[in-house]
């Protein structure tokens, strides 16, 4: 054997384990890592700083371009922040139906997430089955708001408009056969309710599919066991949140501990991991789709009995309905203010934080009383993780950088804003 | 919920009854300030004491209030007088409040522009905190680090640094972290243009990137405008009674 020199070693910022534009500095000692500095910002575009020169409304849209794996939970910890300030509660099926979505953006989340990672860890095959269900889900993104991913579907007050009655189809084209068009329109024949409450019977199969062959895979369970471990005092320490500091044995989840919107009436479990390294954080994100299965049922059941109104009754806040502008001055003027100079928010700071699939998201707003947010500080669950990432790198090999990068389930939206 | 921030402020005002320059409920938010010199200790004492518990610190925000309460309409004349017809070219919403266009330089040294604000959260209780820490030379603010109380604020406290130009006494690291590698000036503060100040293009005539001031126009869609709005009026009454 001969001498290991300590080399400096440049991983990204254009690799494909490094789930975006990472660049990593790693410190090495043969395989070894001594020390990793992540040099992030690199997809920095000041959201905060556009959010402060635009009226609230028009900055919906950047919040699903932070972390743009799970959208609309972004947008929800912004419209929390608004309405904390504002002073508004939406209406109980809005807000139903914000908790559907966010359970829904949750598993697109973890499936985006468990496919990736699974991919950087060298198991092809759970991916294409992860996008499989994603596309369905997606669907229902397109349903809802007309977006796949972007939707700007909630508002302060409330969701842009009602579910659909109808979900859309697909179109003949000479690429499909009949016999395929008709498979993939099964289940699209009733209302959007209808299509997702058939995704939450067959989803469960799914996942057990995407656990035979990974949980108990000799491969899987030898690149994530043991790595990357965190004790949960360190992990409050580092400011871990959502499933990092759950895998750490914390049994910590912002939708049980301090519920917004309807969490309090849900009925859900909040899984815990016991050893806090890599392949307890992945089973905890398992179940957690499990779970959220079982919350979207349950809100699926509410919504088809409670229809009613999905926005407040505010037109200083809300626009009016085109029906009324047609004939009614008073809400032609509302309508007209509304959409040149937006709505001022009362004096005053908030902080609202929601669980979103990646820890807690939070967003603290000041409001001087303008049109415009003051300051908006978005507060990224990845950020705190990604600082993590030389601790919990040191002392692991080269390949086990990308299943730390993998576990953290990072997305550079959200890290650099 | 408003009953145990009711508590959590009394018991704040009972543990540092003279370190507290301010402690405020509102919103179902208790928030306390502290000037910069008994940061630390105030910030161990709120980890540290079992009846506080603040295992962690979620978030350090850097906020500048050079341009609070400055709008481009004056709505309150508008009634009689009527609105102008747009925005003065050089707002501070499109050239920033000083900046290579300049217009006046901020020399204001109030101590109150700039601030960290930290926000804590007590699993062991359940509750959150927010803790504003105003800089006492605007010029050149400094504040504390708290990184030897929470590991976790390092990348924060460099964000806060790089965005603002808070100097973190005590952050072993205090790199630059979102910005461009020898990044000039610290992009949030209130008289940084929105637009920036360079701009980056491929030059083919010496064949590698160069950077060059920026070429865009600036431009005001919306104008900013602060209303006093009636509706809010008791609630400000309200929280000014509550002010410690």
């Amino acid at each position: 054997m001969g001498d290991i020199r300590s080399y400096t070693m440049n991983f990204g910022p254009q690799h494909p384990a490094a789930h975006g534009v990472l660049r990593l500095v790693l410190e090495m000692e043969g395989e070894v890592i001594r020390r990793a500095d992540p040099h992030v910002g690199l997809l920095h575009r000041a959201t905060e700083k556009l959010a402060e020169s635009k009226p609230f409304n028009q900055s919906i849209g950047y919040m699903d371009r932070l972390d743009y794996v799970s959208m609309m939970c972004n947008e929800h910890g912004y419209v929390l922040a608004i309405e904390k300030l504002l002073g508004i509660t939406p209406p109980k099926r809005a807000q139903y139906i914000r908790v559907m979505f966010d359970e829904i953006t949750r598993i697109l989340n973890h499936l985006m997430w468990l496919g990736a990672h699974g991919l950087d860890v060298g198991a092809m095959t759970a991916f294409l089955y992860c996008f499989r269900e994603r596309e369905d889900l997606m669907d229902c993104y397109e349903a809802v708001s007309g977006a796949r991913m972007h939707a700007t579907y909630y508002r302060p007050g409330g969701v842009y408009r009602d579910l659909p009655d109808r979900m859309p189809q697909y179109e003949a084209s000479p690429f499909r056969s009949e016999k395929d068009l008709k498979i993939l329109n099964a289940a699209r024949q009733g209302s959007l309710l209808d299509f997702l409450e058939d995704f939450c019977e067959r989803f469960p199969g799914c996942v057990d599919e995407y656990e035979t062959l990974l949980t108990e895979n000799r491969i899987w369970k030898q690149r994530l066991v043991g790595i990357g471990v965190v004790s949960p005092e360190r992990a409050q320490e580092l400011g871990f949140t959502g499933p990092m500091l759950r895998g750490s044995g914390v049994e910590w989840d912002l939708r049980r501990k301090q519920p917004y919107e309807v969490y309090d009436e849900l009925e859900f479990e909040i899984p815990v991991g016991t050893n806090g390294d890599s392949y307890d954080r992945y089973l905890v994100r398992v179940e957690e789709m499990r779970q959220s299965n079982r919350i979207i049922k349950q809100c699926i059941d509410w919504l088809r009995k409670n229809p009613g109104p999905v926005m407040v009754d505010d037109h200083k806040v809300a626009p009016p309905s085109r029906e009324e502008m047609k004939d009614d001055m008073e809400s032609l003027i509302h309508h007209f203010k509304l959409f040149t100079e937006g709505y001022c928010v009362p004096e005053g700071e908030a902080y609202a934080a929601v669980e979103a699939p990646k820890g807690e998201f939070g967003v603290y707003l000041i409001s001087d009383g303008a049109n415009k947010p003051y300051r908006l500080k978005v507060r990224a669950p990845g950020f705190a993780h990604l600082a993590a990432m030389d601790e919990m790198a040191r002392g692991h090999m080269l390949a086990d950088v990308v299943a730390i990068i993998g576990t953290q389930d990072i997305v550079f939206g959200e890290i650099d804003r | 919920m408003a009953d145990a921030q009711h508590q959590l402020a009394e018991r704040l005002k009972h543990a540092f009854p003279d370190r507290l320059l301010a402690c405020v409920q509102a919103l179902d938010e208790v928030t306390i300030e502290v000037a910069p010199d008994q940061l630390l200790d105030v910030m161990r004492e709120l980890r540290d004491r079992d009846e506080f518990a603040f295992s962690q610190c979620t978030d350090v925000c850097g906020v500048d209030y050079a341009a609070y309460g400055q709008d481009e309409w004056i709505t309150e004349q508008a009634s009689s007088a009527g609105f102008s017809r747009g925005v003065q070219g050089n707002s501070f919403a499109r050239r920033g409040l000083t900046g290579i266009y300049g217009v006046d330089e901020i020399t204001t040294n109030t101590g109150r522009r700039f601030a960290a604000v930290y926000h804590l959260l007590s699993l062991r209780h359940n509750m959150r905190l927010r803790v504003k820490c105003f800089c006492e030379d605007d010029n050149f603010p400094v504040v504390p680090s708290v990184i030897g109380i929470w590991a976790g604020v390092n990348w924060f406290e460099r964000e806060a640094f790089d965005l603002f130009g808070i100097v973190f006494d005590g952050h072993p690291d205090l790199r630059r972290i979102l910005t461009d590698y020898g990044f000039v000036g610290h992009p949030f503060r209130k008289d940084f243009p929105l637009i920036g100040n360079v701009e980056v293009r491929y030059d083919e005539d010496k064949g590698r990137v160069v950077y060059q001031p920026v070429t865009i126009e600036p431009r005001v869609l919306v104008p900013r405008v602060i209303r006093h709005d009636n509706r809010y009026a008791e609630r400000a009454g309200q929280e000014e009674s509550n002010d410690g």
